[in-house]
């Protein structure tokens, strides 16, 4: 390889990722605007769940109760007389859940029959926000009747949840590691594949070929560049995380980036194999979107939690380097340089790299059509 | 007019459909989208491994944990010996969550106090954690609930009720094969989109179409319905394997939710053109759809309830079409939409397409080459 070759083809490549904004807009204004989405508008923490309470009756029971579903903080309380009255807000998905106190309830608890009844209806069109929704509507009516004096029957168990690694159960600290994962996918993939995809399409490519550089410096020149500039982006994320978000990587910063070497291997691979296979930068794009994107938002377990997906889904799931690379992510951030868990991660992601290298190879032999 | 429209359109079309790998992907892609996706796109949790601490070995541990293990997002219950091996657990993913009864368990509950169950949760899966809790909880108080009724010396406790209105199972596939039909139709349609002024601007055919009789409006639409019709072809092919391959039941008018998908995938489409409009190269305008597609995902509600967003994203939501298609779509499949309903969420997406279509317009006739 020579090295003054090598070098002339850098110089290039650096020249025209300076020259086009929006490779440098995708590296560096793109993370932060992602993590900004992340930390503050998406969550995976119902907060406040919008509820309506209707009051049929007017019993001291009754009003204790709906002053106990008013004053909790987890709950955003629309109340009205009469069903009726909120159940359009059910279907057009302004409430998510309905809490009835009947009418009887306050005869009810005060007779020796019993049997008072709360009912509870929840939006189920949303399944994730209707259980947490209908979990916290029960706890506050759990907790009220602990309080009631008579002989009700005390809650049998009592659940302490502790979460390790996270105890204030801030969801933006696991997606940290998923934003990573997402910006590094399009860096390394996306745009890899178009940037080599249009040197084919306009030709010079064959033109880079006629020349006496050799295909690896050629290849070298394209993928060192966006290395680069996707370890950068990392490094922009990890230090936005940690000023702006107080989200403190706990491992170290060289395990961060050993990490995200190995995932690039992979992801510049899968970009070069996509580049290699489809000479257009159109198809190019589809092919990253489809195979590289789509992969990395739903089948890493950034989002979904791959254990609960079915088992071909699950083996499928092992072909998706971002899904190794989310997984090593969430480790280094909230636990620490844990070699355990980082090793099989590690070395899944230097395998597919090289499987997709040598793909590269196989399909790129002999062809310069 | 219409005649020049037609040749417009004509020329679009056949050079989308030119390339056989284009046409492939494009046909092929929604469908193992949809088929993987939806089968891996879970908020419940399945095959979870839990571990087990019982230091009390009495009756009402051994009661909870029967049901534990019978429960049926359980895969296996693990034995977990020492702090260490929790540690270890833990760390390396192997169990998602540990119970552990402390050794006054079952007395606390026999002398008629709670008893305390400690729940040791894996904080980078905290989503999972929290859902698997309220699944414990829920077994919980349904044991609490059965011993209770056979109880004959205090009367009938007071109880909730609880019902999930349009889902009654909370099966999570009636939401996120619905919200797919409009969320994979929405990727095709920006990306043709996005791409379709660019490709010419960077190939140099843009110039020849600005000195043809085409006026900026006709080459706009002809750009526009190559896009839209891709679309509509995916959300079509979609929405009928949701209904009947994968049976999810369609209780709202369909004419009413083409109707919707049609402005939908206008507004979508009229997106990607401004942002092509803006764009000289394939890769600048590719990315520029990326820095819209991923927040427009993200604030949707696909992902995560809009609810959960703080007021100012909120409002900006409200600019994302794919907010209130997926409205539009959930209450058509699952809650009987009625056509005002339709209509409130129909606008906004009515809106957005004029306002994205003139903008587009306006930006060609004003940008030459």
């Amino acid at each position: 390889m020579n090295r003054r070759r090598l070098r002339a083809l850098l110089t290039k490549e650096m020249w025209q990722v300076l020259r086009d904004p929006s490779t440098l807009i995708i590296a560096f204004v793109l993370p932060p605007i992602l993590l900004l989405l992340l930390a503050r508008a998406v969550s995976l923490d119902v907060e406040e769940v919008p509820m309506g309470l209707v009051q049929e009756g007017d019993g001291a029971h009754t009003r204790s109760l709906a002053a106990a579903y008013r004053a909790s903080p987890w709950l955003e309380v629309t109340a009205a007389r009469h069903r009726w009255e909120l159940e359009r807000d059910l279907v057009n998905g302004r409430l998510m859940v309905l809490v009835v106190i009947p009418a009887d309830f306050d005869a009810r608890l005060n007779s020796p029959q019993g049997g008072a009844r709360v009912q509870i209806i929840s939006d189920g069109s949303e399944p994730n926000s209707a259980n947490f929704g209908t979990s916290y509507a029960r706890g506050v009516f759990n907790n009220w009747l602990a309080q009631q004096p008579g002989n009700h029957v005390l809650p049998m168990f009592e659940l302490q949840p502790r979460f390790w690694f996270n105890p204030e159960l801030e969801s933006r600290r696991v997606l940290v590691s998923g934003s990573i994962a997402l910006v590094m996918t399009i860096i390394g993939t996306l745009l890899t594949a178009m940037v080599i995809a249009r040197e084919w399409e306009r030709g010079t490519m064959e033109a880079l070929l006629a020349t006496s550089t050799s295909t690896a410096e050629i290849l070298l020149s394209k993928l060192l560049p966006y290395f680069c500039l996707a370890i950068l982006a990392v490094l922009g994320c990890t230090f936005m995380a940690e000023v702006v978000y107080g989200t403190p990587l706990r491992g170290s910063l060289a395990v961060l980036l050993l990490i995200s070497t190995a995932f690039l291997a992979a992801a510049l691979g899968q970009g070069l194999l996509i580049s290699t296979l489809s000479r257009n930068q159109f198809h190019a794009a589809e092919l990253a979107v489809m195979t590289g994107f789509l992969p990395a938002l739903i089948l890493s377990g950034f989002v979904f939690e791959i254990q609960s997906m079915p088992e071909p889904v699950q083996w499928l799931t092992q072909l998706v380097p971002a899904r190794y690379l989310v997984s090593s992510l969430q480790t280094v951030y909230l636990v620490g340089d844990v070699w355990a868990d980082l090793w099989p991660n590690l070395l899944a992601m230097l395998l597919l790299g090289g499987l997709l290298f040598a793909l590269t190879f196989a399909f790129s032999r002999g062809r310069l059509d | 007019m219409l005649g020049s429209l037609g040749h417009a359109m004509a020329r679009e079309f056949i050079a989308l459909m030119r390339d056989p790998g284009s046409r492939r992907i494009l046909l092929a892609a929604p469908v193992f989208q949809l088929v993987v996706f939806s089968y891996a796109a879970t908020m419940e949790i399945h095959n979870a491994d839990l571990g087990v601490i019982n230091a009390d070995g009495g009756r009402w541990s051994r009661e909870l944990l029967q049901r534990l293990e019978a429960a049926s997002f359980v895969e296996s219950l693990v034995p977990v010996a020492s702090t260490a091996q929790l540690d270890e657990l833990i760390e390396r993913r192997q169990i998602l969550l540990a119970v552990h009864f402390p050794a006054d368990f079952s007395r606390r509950i026999e002398a008629g106090q709670p008893g305390q169950l400690q729940m040791i949760v894996d904080g980078r899966r905290a989503n999972a954690g929290q859902v698997a809790f309220s699944y414990i909880r829920t077994i919980a108080a349904d044991l609490q609930m059965e011993l209770a009724e056979t109880r004959t010396d205090i009367r009938p406790p007071p109880q909730v009720v609880v019902r999930h209105r349009f889902n009654p199972n909370l099966q999570y596939r009636r939401f996120i094969l619905p919200a797919m039909v409009a969320t994979l139709a929405m990727l095709p349609t920006m990306l043709i989109s996005s791409l379709s002024i660019a490709r010419d601007r960077e190939l140099g055919t843009f110039e020849q179409l600005l000195v043809s009789p085409l006026t900026s409006l006709q080459i706009i639409f002809g750009k526009l319905l190559p896009a839209v019709f891709s679309g509509l072809f995916s959300s079509l092919l979609i929405l009928t394997l949701v209904v009947f391959a994968f049976q999810v039941p369609m209780t709202g008018n369909l004419l009413l939710l083409f109707t919707s998908l049609v402005v939908f995938v206008f507004a979508v489409a009229g997106i990607g053109l401004a942002v092509s409009a803006c764009c000289s190269t394939q890769q600048q305008a590719l990315l520029g759809m990326f820095a819209l597609v991923v927040p427009m995902m993200l604030t949707s509600g696909f992902l995560t309830p809009v609810d959960n967003m703080p007021d100012y994203m909120r409002y900006l939501a409200q600019m994302n079409p794919l907010k209130h298609i997926l409205v539009i779509v959930l209450g058509s499949f699952l809650k009987s939409m009625s056509a005002m309903e339709i209509l409130a969420n129909l606008w906004p997406m009515l809106v957005i397409s004029l306002g994205t279509l003139g903008g587009a317009v306006l930006i060609v006739r004003h940008r030459v080459g």
